[in-house]
């Protein structure tokens, strides 16, 4: 990656704080934690997909040595269904929470479970959608099947939440032909410019039905919790995302106010979506200590992890794509019902119209969706929740119509590429900050030598074919509004106190450079105060929806820039004149007109402390409530810095990553090796190569896993998952990806932030899925699957002259 | 459902010679649990699926691992590990479709601490079985697999029986094609039974996948030299590079003389719930010159006989695939 000549400390590498301890085994994670007297916790999960607890006989459990409590749904505060729940006496997912035991040891508390004697009542369940919209079909939740108000995006606030019933007519089903997606009522509907025109001018039409699959997180860290209570306050330590974003939602599930908890997650092993916000199991430890007294310890183990880890939703759908002769998209009509597991489904569906809208940019589109509620595992957001899985649908799809046209592959992308002017779709449309897709595409044609490469598609060397794809991928990259807190101590450090979490992006350090930069301060000075709320951290935005970059470089910036305008301050008013006549150079504040009159960020520091007011923290600057807090438990102790983000933002933020891809599939085995990749960003100014590198290059390999073998299973007879341990999920090993893949970025600055900068680390996925795909489809003279994994089986089927195993619209296939 | 990842206690014995461990076994009799890698052993116990009450470790019984030279061939202490087989000179050497196997069994890590004997010995990995269901191979009266909305993507084509889980094992296929014998020990003496044999269906017995029976333990295996340095071919097709069991895998030896096939051994893994001999396939091959015919011939054959599922047509054409290879490429 280029080096930035613009900055001192943007665009260069730096060895984050944490990864010493990673790299040497001594970072603690929350399952690492030990007490005094602690118990652990163990938990009953449902055996069914849908019961009624009618009876819990725990006597027997309760007498046994060494056990020291038992605690139920009763004990704990229930949310709103269909809202997950801390235990449940109505689960609606096998492995979902009943109850749970404490006691001196793991073994013990796992004995004395399975001396509880719980009785049930079966209720009717469904996993797929479709059978639940069919009239009188089973409803997975507890009065239907419906969130009425669905979050839609995954910034949006939860807002009311109510369940209804919803069901399509049999004439909908009707309708349509065997193995063509129904298309009843749906509840998000949009539309933009002269769809009907669009198909009737159309020279190509393509109307396709799709199945995306359900993808577990496989976060190395389960998600452990331990809990204690000390001098009216809750420790927790928990394995989340992200740090401040945690406290409120915690807080609430413990029934606390946010300055009654302590929150540390210093480290995380890895969240991929399904650790950004609170949830509700890491709450059982802190209700148990409550009950018993005791620090308790809820580690969640591999298989728990599964059961009630969250899953990326899967989608059936169907897209109607009008073209005109020269390859435009002029028309995109498209539906999607989407999985919607048993608890509030995230809004994956939403985003699926947004991607559609922004990376194939339709002259016209109509955008129709309804999330549907399935007793599987909770379907929480996962790396680029809804783009991703239309990556993996609307690549082969680009292709068809490329092929059919006569139009290059490559072209086709080309020019349907965003720009700055393009709008989303949606009922707000909004202009984009900037886009260089363009860029990127060219960027990497040009890295992987697109024309050769393709020339070489469909190239037999015996029973092996060579495949050659392209694939797009996108995710929203920024939002505003959040705060920034660093510190000046006396002895000329400064502290960025950042509540962003550990994702393992580092994007908590790297966004904290934005403040060291502006400021001018060696990195060597400066400390980066995190993991822990009693380290007083501001209310920022967590780890989540490649947000993080944008978002905290914005609010780093800000208060960044308001430390500056109170080291000027303090300069004029011991220098004289006025605050515009100083600038900052090698820690000193010094007079622009006589460099000589200066002083050091240290004595700026000693002197904030004699002069109080807002130079020592005692005005939190219009910051958040929980950021004034902070703010308060550190005034006295420096110069603060502390601001909002206030700066106007209308435009949506966008990064894009494209990648090339050749493959060599054996048509005799059904197994492919993928022998180049390559793949290119538009996200912006370039902060942390290094750490763009490993987003583009992990977010590559989780996006082959999508493509080649990963799925959750469920078995239609008992509802029962059938991925629950790392071999059975099938994501993909070292041997699955390639040992190389060539990473770059546009790096161009974006405009709407201080430095440039933007998110990107969820596109990469999409961008290798639908490649990988893509790829596929090429090798195999342009058969398309129209599915998620494409799987060794189906692969030989297709090679064999055979048809599917599955039918087209059939969900959770092995 | 039962608890998983966490295991329950048991008493754990490590005997240090024969005799003791013969003793153990005969005193706990079907509470007792022989244990060799356990790299499948742990699964079952963590999940409180299999629950002993006693459980033998053989490594410390001397002479119960190492790769030996003997007068017709070698013989293979069950406890040797799948790292040391694949590694091993002598059997690369002359028995390279062994080590190829091994090598291809599960990840570096798990062909480490993993034997021989426990990879022949696994049980069968069918999803419902593992999950702990009461299937009929767990003593229950219903098959999960087989039903009309039953995921049996990698479950069998040949000889179901109530049960249509297949062997998962790399080196079984590996064994039977190189005709081994497997020497079999318990209190009352020493047998040994050929591989072929060693394999049981659920015809035989369904809640077991071989021969051994209560106080017996799998002391070694025994190669014939018969197809020391004789051409062969294996292959594992897997959803994964490793980490993986086979989707189906196949196992194949053949003698040459001149031009023509003069014999072979074919054996297919993943197919049944032992490994498949391809007696059809040989008999068409053997004494045949290696041309297109004889290739496509012996791959027509492969899958004779097959009855699919809902999910595993696609294992007929990797089957005959896997087949044809194994002639055009050894």
């Amino acid at each position: 990656m280029a080096d930035n000549p613009t900055y001192k400390l943007i665009g260069k590498d730096f060895t984050p704080p944490d990864i010493e301890a990673k790299v040497t085994g001594a970072a603690t994670y929350s399952e690492d934690f030990r007490a005094e007297g602690m118990a652990y916790v163990k938990m009953l999960l449902s055996p069914m997909p849908h019961a009624r607890v009618t009876n819990i006989d725990a006597s027997e459990a309760l007498a046994m040595e060494g056990v020291y409590g038992i605690m139920t749904a009763d004990d704990v505060p229930s949310f709103q269904n269909p809202g997950e729940q801390i235990l449940n006496n109505e689960p609606n997912f096998v492995g979902e929470p009943i109850l749970a035991i404490a006691a001196v040891d793991e073994a013990t508390a796992a004995n004395a479970l399975e001396l509880v004697r719980v009785d049930y009542e079966e209720l009717p369940f469904v996993l797929d959608p479709l059978e639940s919209l069919y009239p009188g079909g089973p409803d997975a939740y507890r009065g239907g099947n419906l969130v009425s108000s669905a979050r839609v995006e995954e910034e949006d606030e939860v807002g009311d939440i109510g369940v209804t019933s919803h069901k399509w007519t049999a004439r909908d089903f009707a309708a349509v032909e065997e193995g063509q997606l129904p298309m009843g009522e749906p509840t998000l509907d949009w539309q933009y410019g002269d769809l009907d025109g669009a198909f009737a001018d159309a020279a190509l039409v393509l109307d396709e039905s799709f199945v995306t699959a359900c993808n577990s997180h496989h976060s190395m860290e389960p998600r452990s919790a331990f809990s204690y209570w000390q001098n009216g306050k809750c420790y927790v330590h928990g394995s989340t995302q992200s740090q401040m974003f945690i406290v409120p939602g915690l807080a609430n599930m413990i029934g606390i106010t946010p300055d009654e908890l302590v929150y540390i997650s210093e480290f995380c092993g890895g969240g991929f979506g399904s650790k950004g916000g609170a949830y509700t199991i890491m709450a059982l430890p802190a209700h148990f200590s409550r009950m018993i007294g005791r620090p308790c310890m809820l580690r969640i183990t591999r298989a728990e992890e599964y059961y009630l880890g969250s899953a990326r939703a899967s989608f059936q759908g169907r897209a109607k794509l009008a073209f005109n002769a020269q390859g435009k998209m002029i028309g995109a009509d498209v539906y999607i019902v989407q999985q919607g597991g048993a608890k509030n489904p995230f809004g994956d569906y939403g985003a699926a119209g947004t991607m559609v809208s922004l990376v194939y940019t339709p002259d016209s589109m109509r955008f129709r969706a309804i999330p549907i509620g399935t007793n599987t595992t909770p379907c929480g957001p996962q790396r680029g929740p809804g783009q991703n899985q239309m990556s993996a649908i609307m690549e082969p799809l680009m292709d068809k119509a490329a092929n059919a046209l006569g139009i290059d592959q490559l072209e086709i992308r080309r020019i349907n590429a965003s720009n700055h002017d393009t709008l989303t779709g949606g009922e707000n449309r909004q202009k984009l900050s900037s886009s260089y897709m363009l860029d990127a595409i060219d960027m990497g044609a040009e890295r992987f030598d697109w024309a050769a490469k393709f020339a070489r598609n469909g190239e037999r060397n015996g029973s092996k074919v060579i495949g050659v794809g392209i694939g797009q991928g996108y995710h929203s990259a920024g939002i505003s509004g959040f705060d920034g807190l660093m510190r000046i101590l006396p002895n000329g450090k400064l502290h960025i106190h950042t509540g962003v979490g550990n994702l393992g992006t580092y994007s908590y350090a790297s966004t904290s450079r934005v403040a060291a930069e502006v400021l001018g301060m060696d990195w060597a000075n400066c400390v980066i105060e995190r993991g822990d709320t009693s380290k007083h951290l501001p209310w920022t935005i967590g780890q989540f929806g490649s947000l993080t970059t944008y978002t905290m470089s914005r609010a780093n910036h800000a208060a960044a820039m308001d430390m500056k305008q109170k080291l000027q301050e303090i300069a004029a008013m011991d220098l004289g004149g006025e605050a515009a006549d100083y600038d900052l150079s090698d820690e000193t504040v010094f007079r622009i007109s006589d460099p000589t009159q200066s002083i050091t960020f240290a004595q700026a520091a000693q002197r904030a402390l004699e002069l109080g007011g807002k130079y020592s923290g005692e005005d939190p600057n219009g910051t958040n409530p929980l950021t004034q807090a902070s703010v308060a438990g550190l005034a006295g102790t420096g110069l603060i810095g502390v601001a909002r983000d206030t700066t106007p933002l209308n435009e949506h933020i966008s990064a894009m990553v494209a990648s090339f891809v050749m493959i060599e599939l054996d048509t005799e085995t059904g197994n492919y090796e993928i022998l180049e990749f390559v793949s290119t960003g538009d996200c912006g100014t370039v902060n942390h190569p290094i750490g763009l590198e490993a987003q583009l290059r992990g977010g590559a390999c989780m996006g082959i896993g999508m493509a080649r073998s990963e799925r959750q299973i469920y078995d239609p007879q008992n509802g029962l998952p059938g991925s629950v341990g790392l071999y059975q999920a099938k994501l993909p090993s070292y041997l699955d990806v390639p040992a190389f893949m060539d990473v770059s970025a546009v790096n161009k600055p974006d405009p709407t932030n201080p430095m440039g900068m933007k998110g990107v680390g969820e596109p990469p996925v999409g961008a290798a899925v639908g490649a990988v795909l893509a790829a596929v489809s090429n090798a195999l003279g342009g058969h398309y699957f129209n599915r998620n994994p494409v799987t060794s089986d189906m692969i030989l089927n297709a090679t064999s002259g055979r048809e599917q195993s599955h039918t087209p619209l059939q969900l959770f296939t092995q | 459902m039962s608890t998983k990842d966490m295991m329950p206690n048991f008493d754990l014995f490590q005997p240090s010679d024969m005799e003791n461990a013969f003793d153990l076994l005969e005193q706990y009799g079907a509470d007792a649990w022989p244990l060799a890698g356990g790299q499948d052993s742990l699964d079952w116990f963590k999940d409180r699926i299999k629950r002993p009450v006693a459980v033998i470790d053989l490594a410390g019984i001397p002479g119960m691992s190492g790769i030996n030279e003997i007068a017709d061939g070698i013989e293979i202490g069950a406890l040797t590990t799948l790292t040391e087989i694949a590694e091993s000179p002598l059997i690369q050497d002359s028995y390279g479709l062994l080590a190829e196997a091994a090598s291809r069994v599960a990840s570096p890590q798990i062909r480490n601490i993993g034997t021989l004997g426990g990879n022949v010995c696994q049980d069968v990995r069918c999803w419902y079985y593992r999950s702990g269901l009461d299937c009929y191979r767990a003593g229950g009266n219903t098959c999960y697999a087989d039903t009309p909305e039953g995921l049996n993507r990698e479950h069998c084509l040949f000889e179901a029986d109530r049960c249509v889980a297949v062997t998962p094992s790399d080196t079984a296929p590996a064994l039977v094609a190189l005709a081994a014998t497997m020497v079999i020990q318990n209190s009352a003496g020493s047998r040994e039974v050929a591989a072929e044999d060693f394999f049981i269906g659920p015809d035989v017995d369904i809640e077991r996948v071989t021969v051994l029976e209560p106080g017996d333990i799998l002391t070694s295996i025994k190669i014939p030299s018969t197809w020391a340095g004789a051409s062969y071919y294996f292959e594992k097709v897997a959803d994964r590079e490793t980490w993986d069991f086979a989707l189906v895998n196949v196992a194949a030896v053949l003698r040459f003389s001149g031009e023509t096939i003069e014999d072979l051994r074919v054996v297919c893994g993943g197919v049944q719930c032992t490994p498949r001999r391809l007696n059809g396939v040989e008999d068409i091959v053997r004494g045949s010159t290696r041309d297109e015919e004889t290739i496509n011939l012996a791959a027509g054959a492969a899958a004779r006989g097959a009855t699919t599922l809902n999910y595993n047509q696609f294992k007929i054409p990797l089957m005959e695939n896997l087949v044809k290879r194994a002639i055009r490429d050894s």
